[in-house]
């Protein structure tokens, strides 16, 4: 399957991140098909593409937009999440660095299909570098009259608001973000009901993710059919492919949903020489792993599902046989713990549990009952957590279990970095299998 | 630096942004830092008296995020990510330098107050893999070699660009820029980088591309 850059496309021109570079390329027409079409055919055309949320969840887009109630005298808002924090995720940062006015034209498609005219970027705090790009595109937007009263004539008006977080994955679930935009601590809040009826300051808000949002004058501009063009019938269109890990290229790679991570992996140089694969996460830390038996299915929501994993932020991580996937999996867990908000008893002191227990196992003086009693932790975490950060932080331990139980059994009498020279795993080491 | 009536016009300023001026309260923690290097008690009492708070709720928010500080960092606030797709790529080793090199700790500052050290988590640039930040602007495909360059390098007071194009500024700039008062002028740097560009290379250099579009 070939790769398709389409939101890539020109990012090897040294201006794509202008509102001129954007236009030199079509950028802003699908404006003007919007407000041509109105608002509910918009909305139409994206239920109809079959969009689906790349912030992990892969909810239908086109849904989400037509929950928002129309004529109930309530103002609506859009608030996209550039919160970008889910371990091994690195696309959203990318697309607002070299392609931010699309990002933008999408935002204010989306608004006025949602019949919103006040937008919102939250992005993380940690990324001053997007956040002056997002700045300076706004502005620029603004200039030309794309953001403002009356836009291109269309008696459209929209505020736009870049927001910086302050360093909290958790603002990334979108109830937390809202809390968080709302100048609260950022918790989760219970669903229902759904932002889109009751979101930010209790109006009816879309929340949704920054790649999703840029999908949408791609989708205006060329139809229907020829985003379904790509991908499959449950996961149709394009995706900004991240490969990060133990591989010859990383980088970002777009190409349709649907294309097997084995020929994502090829374009990607494969593993590093005189290596070979041990594990990969097909989305971030928070999805189920996967082993070479499962290179060749395609990368969808619904083979990742079937596979018993998910497509997540659709950001492969790759792992190589010099890692050891319990001091991996022990990273991961000191990440869930450190951002387990508090607000609920399974999420907070369970994830304390596991964190001890696996750094005995990292190094080496794990007992093996504690195994049954990690599985047992993870099995009360999940599904009974608020939000699904518990559910996530659940993840990572049963999921190593299922194919290298044989190392967390070596945690019982050798550590980690004893059993895997950590200077054997590192991108500068010398060492050649 | 103390704060001034200025700084409570920029807090105003922030506020009217919003349809609800609480909805200010981060990026006036921010705008705090930029003044006084940490979120300090007189910053705390300002926020809550222009949005109407109390010092507690605004006291409560600012303690619930990593990237506010309740004591000053060093001058160039270095961070080394350890979250595995960098720690295991090199990040751990990088930090257990830095750490032995410096004498200090996880958010522990260097006695001179020119570093300050924190393990940060994944930064959403695992494909630039071991990344550090160096008052939040990024350093990528770090090793030993150029983390220690680096720290010699902001001690010693010499220009230091980001591999993402800035020079590194002192702390209180950036958190300026992040309070989002005003533009900082630097958002015409360079965009992309090889490895942002991986793939579109490769399609182009293979002749792929998106089948029949419009606009693209
Ligand atoms: C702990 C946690 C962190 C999340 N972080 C992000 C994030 O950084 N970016 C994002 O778009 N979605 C994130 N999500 C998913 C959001 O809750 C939400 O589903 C998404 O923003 C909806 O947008 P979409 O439908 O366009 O994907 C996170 C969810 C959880 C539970
Ligand atoms: S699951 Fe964790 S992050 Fe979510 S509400 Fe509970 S404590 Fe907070
Ligand atoms: S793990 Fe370090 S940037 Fe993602």
């Amino acid at each position: 399957m070939p790769l398709t850059p389409v939101i890539t496309a020109h990012w090897d021109q040294p201006d794509s991140f202008t509102l001129e570079g954007y236009r030199r390329n079509g950028g802003y027409s699908a404006l003007a098909k919007a407000f041509e079409m109105g608002p509910d055919a918009v909305i139409a055309t994206v239920k109809d593409s079959g969009l689906r949320g790349r912030g992990g969840a892969g909810f239908p887009t086109g849904l989400k937009w037509s929950f928002v109630p129309q004529n109930d005298g309530k103002p609506h808002y859009l608030v996209v999440n550039a919160d970008e924090s889910e371990p091994g995720a690195c696309k959203d940062i990318p697309i607002m660095l070299a392609n931010p006015h699309a990002l933008i034209e999408g935002i204010i498609i989306a608004s006025y299909a949602i019949r919103a005219d006040h937008a919102f970027v939250y992005i993380r705090g940690e990324v001053p570098h997007v956040i002056r790009r997002m700045h300076a595109a706004v502005r620029e937007a603004r200039a030309a009259g794309y953001i403002g009263d009356n836009i291109a004539g269309s008696g459209f008006n929209l505020n736009l608001v870049v927001h910086s977080g302050a360093g909290a994955y958790i603002c990334g679930e979108e109830t937390a973000l809202l809390d968080s935009l709302e100048g609260r601590r950022g918790q989760p809040r219970l669903k229902p009901p759904f932002p889109a009826v009751a979101g930010l300051y209790a109006c009816p808000t879309v929340v949704n993710n920054v790649e999703t949002i840029a999908n949408v004058p791609y989708i205006v501009n060329n139809g229907v059919d020829w985003f379904r063009s790509f991908g499959t019938e449950k996961s149709p269109g394009f995706k900004v492919f991240a490969v990060s890990g133990h591989v010859q290229r990383p980088g970002i790679y777009e190409a349709p949903l649907g294309i097997p991570m084995a020929e994502l992996l090829e374009y990607a140089g494969g593993v590093r020489e005189g290596h070979e694969l041990k594990f990969w996460l097909p989305g971030g830390s928070s999805v189920p792993m996967l082993t070479a038996e499962h290179l060749d299915l395609p990368l969808t929501y619904e083979a990742m599902a079937e596979a018993g994993s998910m497509l997540g932020t659709g950001t492969p991580m790759v792992f190589d046989e010099t890692t050891s996937v319990v001091r991996a999996v022990t990273g991961w867990l000191d990440f869930y713990k450190h951002e387990s908000c508090g607000k609920c008893t399974p999420c907070r002191e369970g994830n304390w549990f596991i964190h001890d227990l696996l750094h005995r196992f990292d190094q080496g003086r794990g007992r093996s009952d504690q195994l049954v009693v990690l599985d047992n932790v993870c099995g009360q975490i999940l599904g009974r957590s608020f939000c699904a950060l518990g559910d996530a932080a659940a993840t990572p331990f049963p999921s190593a279990m299922k194919y290298f139980a044989d190392e967390f059994e070596a945690g019982t009498t050798t550590p980690s970095s004893v059993a895997f020279d950590p200077a054997a795993s590192t991108v500068f080491s010398e060492v050649k299998a | 630096m103390a704060l001034t009536d200025q700084t409570r016009a920029e807090m105003m300023d922030l506020a009217a942004r919003y349809p609800q001026a609480r909805s200010a309260l981060l990026p006036m923690l921010h705008l705090v830092q930029s003044e006084e290097g940490y979120v300090t008690e007189g910053g705390i009492i300002m926020c809550a008296e222009v949005l109407g708070l109390t010092t507690a709720e605004v006291k409560a928010v600012a303690t619930f995020y990593t990237m506010f500080k309740d004591e000053p960092v060093g001058e160039y606030h270095v961070g080394v990510c350890i979250n595995p797709g960098c720690g295991i790529l090199g990040g751990d080793a990088i930090w257990e330098t830095l750490s032995e090199d410096l004498g200090v700790g996880h958010d522990q500052v260097t006695e001179d107050g020119k570093i300050s050290l924190e393990r940060i988590e994944c930064q959403a640039a695992c494909t630039h893999a071991p990344v550090m930040t160096a008052n939040w602007e990024f350093m990528d495909n770090m090793t030993v070699e150029s983390a220690r360059q680096l720290v010699e390098d902001l001690r010693a007071g010499r220009e230091v660009k980001s591999t993402r194009g800035p020079v590194i500024r002192d702390f209180k700039a950036t958190e300026r820029t992040l309070s989002g008062i005003d533009d900082d002028g630097l958002g015409e740097v360079p965009a992309t980088d090889d490895l942002m560009l991986a793939g579109l290379r490769y399609a182009q250099e293979h002749d792929m591309k998106a089948p029949d579009a419009e606009v693209i």
